[in-house]
């Protein structure tokens, strides 16, 4: 079966004016004026297809194209070159509500609605009571629609999309609107429409609904391809495409960062270097919720010393200290370190923070538990993202049951 | 679904579409919602489609009739300023709305795959609309004052017909141009009114000087308004080729169809930009 959406090679440019000539006037003062543009590969090289009764994602950060992609595919824009190809009819719109007036009665806007979607003036009138029912909106009829809260106005929208009669639909960003009742209709009408073998478009960066309805999704980033893969993957790489932008800041000192008493070789020890790690020991500025994470730092002995104490502090944003701990919970005395000699330390950590920012203040503490030997504060730090974000400062795992009497 | 059935679409922005229904029932819902727009939340409602003229007209009327009174020579000059009138507010309103259209509805253009010449027809249909509510005031006042309908008034239809043709043309050309150059509006503005003042309303062609009578009737609108007083008004008024020489009058239809060939060449060359220009 040959896919329902082919694109190859797709370019999409856009030339931004240094100066932009807006009259007449400023064109006919400046005529020699030279028209320099700034190049701005919108889509570049993008090449992909979808199988039919495929619900296809397109993901990737604000600006990275993935609009312009898709008003290529819905030939709102002229490609540069490459080809986008859809067999089947496609839906005309790429965003709900398209052309509603908020002068006219819903009434007068479904019907116009339906024929801007492609229904016969003829069909929209016989499916207007199954539209307006499922919108459930049947008391607000004749209301103007600029009285609608935008919640009713994108329900009455959805509903008019869904009767439109095409193989291939294309969509912006729809759910982000509508109560929750709402929603759960949309999502089974998705489905609806997934089991009628439509092929479905969709552009969001809500990595739930990703995850939750598309057989497949794209990630772009700055106008390119950056993989098709399955949803679970690609939202990962999503997150990590938008967090792992912290990566930079870490070559840097941080900018809390106390400048250490270096004092020559007169220390006992000092820290050398701090990191978060991934279960697999790489390096990582950013780590998912859950996921575990190793806080690590480097250790460097100057004189030889018996059973000093490790700890750290990992703070979160708002500067609290989220988790103190030492060495003190191996249980046994950390034992004798000669003068040059290295340890690293590394503390394996339940990931249950919350999503932010976290700094690690790692320590080496004299054997008496009194003195400091070294302190760097905020040495390494970790971005933590995919959490339940439900309001607490960490989200520690639980578990609910419910038991009836 | 059969995929040898179903088209295979290539995505590039339409003209037209590949769907001539859609693209006549979307220009005609557009007319008609602006049409139904216009009189939305007043207490009269359609009524005053017809009112607004008639009350105008009024006026004019009796201006020209019993105040301004250096037209006595001329039959039934009211009834001739109305339908002059007539004729050119439909050209005003057809292109004027045109020039911004592109931009006021840029939703459509930049949301929705949209055939980019529904846009401009559809304001000219709404115009035309317009032109047929007046044209019944213009009639009772005709009536009114003794100019009875009689088959000659056929006529009328071509000459709006050429009126659609020219104002369709200058309405695409200037609403291609205005996505680019803003200053296009102010520009029409006054060439409307010289358009206004160079075409026989306020007056009549045959008071126009012989030796610039063949200048002045290659203004497509000064030939078809001509020919409405004579056609519709007074049969005795002269045709405009009786006027001027008439192997002049090939050039106000070059005019006209080539201010058609040059919008539909310029909108059809700045279509499937519109819609990043915007």
């Amino acid at each position: 079966m040959p896919p329902a959406v082919e694109v190859r090679e797709l370019h999409k440019r856009f030339a931004i004016p240094h100066r932009r000539y807006s009259t007449l006037k400023e064109r006919v003062l400046h005529p020699f004026a030279t028209r320099t543009f700034e190049e701005l590969n919108a889509v570049n090289d993008v090449s992909f297809s979808i199988q039919p009764g495929e619900f296809f994602g397109i993901v990737g950060r604000n600006g990275s194209g993935k609009s312009t992609l898709l008003k290529c595919l819905a030939g709102i824009y002229r490609t540069d070159r490459g080809d986008a190809i859809v067999r089947g009819r496609l839906s005309p719109f790429i965003e709900l509500g398209v052309g509603f007036n908020p002068e006219l009665t819903a009434r007068d806007n479904v019907l116009i609605n339906a024929v801007m979607l492609g229904l016969t003036r003829k069909q929209a009138r016989e499916r207007f009571d199954e539209i307006i029912a499922f919108g459930e909106l049947e008391d607000f009829l004749d209301l103007k629609l600029k009285n609608y809260s935008s919640g009713m106005s994108v329900r009455l929208a959805f509903s008019v999309a869904i009767q439109v009669d095409a193989d291939v639909l294309l969509i912006d960003e729809v759910l982000a609107v509508g109560d929750a009742a709402f929603q759960h209709k949309c999502f089974n009408e998705f489905e609806r429409l997934k089991a009628a073998g439509k092929t479905i478009v969709f552009v969001t960066h809500d990595m739930n609904s990703v995850e939750r309805f598309c057989d497949r999704a794209l990630l772009l980033e700055r106008g390119r391809m950056v993989s098709v893969d399955k949803p679970g993957v690609i939202a990962r790489a999503y997150n990590e495409l938008n967090f792992g932008r912290v990566r930079p800041d870490l070559t840097a000192p941080p900018p809390e960062a106390v400048p250490r008493d270096d004092d020559g070789g007169l220390g006992p020890a000092e820290i050398a270097d701090a990191w978060f790690e991934d279960q697999h020991g790489n390096r990582v500025a950013s780590a998912l919720y859950g996921q575990p994470l190793t806080m690590c730092a480097d250790v460097r002995f100057r004189t030889p010393i018996t059973d000093p104490h490790f700890a750290f502090y990992l703070r979160n944003e708002a500067r609290h200290i989220v988790l103190a701990g030492t060495s003190g919970s191996l249980g046994e005395p950390t034992g004798a370190f000669a003068a040059g000699e290295r340890v690293l330390v590394r503390i394996a950590v339940g990931n249950w923070f919350t999503s932010g920012i976290y700094e690690l203040t790692p320590s080496v503490i004299h054997p008496d538990a009194k003195t400091i030997i070294d302190l760097r504060d905020d040495l390494a730090r970790v971005k933590i993202y995919g959490g339940p974000a439900l309001g607490g400062v960490v989200d520690l795992p639980y578990q609910v049951t419910l038991e009836r009497s | 679904m059969s995929a040898v059935a179903s088209p295979i679409e290539t995505q590039q922005p339409t003209l037209v579409g590949n769907d001539l229904r859609r693209f006549w029932s979307l220009t005609w819902t557009l007319a008609v919602t602006d049409w139904k727009l216009r009189f939305y939340g007043s207490v009269l409602g359609y009524v005053w489609t017809l009112a607004r003229p008639f009350l105008f007209f009024g006026v004019i009327y009796f201006v020209f009739t019993e105040i301004v009174s250096v037209n006595k020579a001329i039959n039934n000059y009211g009834v001739c300023i109305l339908f002059s009138l007539v004729l050119f507010n439909f050209l005003g309103e057809a292109v004027g709305g045109c020039v911004a259209s592109l931009v006021t509805r840029e939703s459509l253009l930049r949301k929705m795959r949209f055939p980019r010449l529904a846009i401009p027809l559809s304001v000219v249909l709404t115009a035309l609309f317009n032109l047929g509510m007046t044209l019944v005031a213009v009639l009772i006042f005709a009536i009114a004052s003794g100019v009875y309908p009689n088959p000659h008034w056929l006529e009328l239809p071509l000459i709006i017909g050429g009126l659609v043709v020219f104002s369709t043309g200058l309405g695409l050309l200037l609403a291609a141009l205005f996505v680019r150059y803003r200053d296009v509006q102010p520009i029409w503005e006054v060439v409307s009114q010289m358009l206004f003042y160079a075409s026989p309303i306020l007056y009549v062609a045959t008071t126009v000087p012989a030796k610039y009578a063949d200048l002045y009737l290659a203004n497509p609108i000064a030939v078809l308004m001509t020919e409405t007083r004579h056609a519709v008004v007074d049969l005795s008024a002269p045709h405009p080729w009786q006027i001027a020489s008439p192997a002049m009058m090939l050039l106000p239809l070059a005019i006209s169809l080539c201010v058609l060939a040059l919008g539909v060449w310029v909108f059809s060359r700045e279509a499937p930009l519109i819609a990043e220009n915007l």
